[in-house]
């Protein structure tokens, strides 16, 4: 497909950490509510599994399942959005995350793309994860997190 | 140089922020196109994109044999909780109060 018929972001941190440990942080709940503003993940974490997003109070945000999934390395989300209209109206998109050791660091590369131009969801979810993978970089450096609330809230 | 030496120097430039907004208009782009609306030479536009990608303030990703550029914010919130979240909220509060005084002191 022609790059101008997508929209897609690409998000790129370096971790003072290990792959393990960035995993465990990727695909633990509990880990995970810590840097993701609350947000409750539900996941076995094997390919075709299931895998849903859901708020605090249990209102569901984004559903889907996992396509690849590589421990330590690689893994692709599809990723349906649920909670408003005009965005769930957009249909699938794609999420994968990539882990790559570099030096002391691990790069964790975060890319989300749908198939049409002038995503409104890709707009929206574009705007979380740089408070999100701050947050995530902070927690596993200094065991702190930077924001306690989300920006947007 | 540490991370934010690089990033602060790779903000430093007009050349590289006007790249920087280039891509924020419209993310993904080649180095071609990045070329077609800069006055910049090609070589000029090559080597600012690998001192924004040094400070990791642009993401590279391949198509086939075409190298895209996409804008990482991410270094950028670094910023902004080091540098302004943290001075921001005390001056906004001074802001305030001194506006109440005056706002106050017009009624007496």
């Amino acid at each position: 497909m022609n790059a101008a018929n997508r929209s897609r972001f690409v998000y790129v941190t370096f971790i003072r950490t290990t792959p393990e440990k960035l995993w465990a942080a990727l695909t633990d709940p509990q880990f995970i509510r810590q840097y993701w503003f609350d947000m409750t993940i539900e996941c076995d974490w094997k390919k075709g599994s299931p895998w849903k997003m859901s708020h605090s109070d249990g209102t569901v945000t984004d559903v889907g399942e996992i396509l690849e999934i590589e421990p330590q390395r690689r893994m692709v989300i599809h990723w349906q959005h649920e909670w408003k209209p005009e965005l769930k109206a957009e249909g699938p998109s794609r999420c994968t995350m990539e882990l790559e050791p570099a030096g002391s660091a691990v790069k964790l590369t975060i890319t989300h793309e749908i198939d049409r131009p002038e995503s409104k969801l890709i707009a929206a979810v574009s705007g979380g994860w740089p408070s999100i993978l701050s947050n995530l970089k902070s927690l596993l450096e200094t065991g702190e997190i930077a924001l306690v609330s989300h920006p947007r809230h | 140089m540490s991370d934010a030496d690089l990033l602060f120097k790779a903000l430093a430039d007009p050349g590289r922020r006007k790249l920087l907004d280039r891509l924020h208009a419209h993310d993904g782009q080649t180095l071609g196109e990045l070329c077609q609306h800069l006055d910049m030479t090609r070589q000029g536009v090559t080597q600012h994109l690998a001192l924004l990608e040094a400070a990791n303030l642009v993401a590279v990703q391949w198509r086939g044999r075409e190298k895209l550029h996409f804008l990482n914010p991410v270094p950028l919130q670094a910023i902004y909780e080091r540098w302004i979240r943290k001075f921001e909220q005390p001056r906004l509060k001074a802001l305030h109060d001194l506006k109440r005084r005056l706002e106050k002191d017009g009624k007496d």
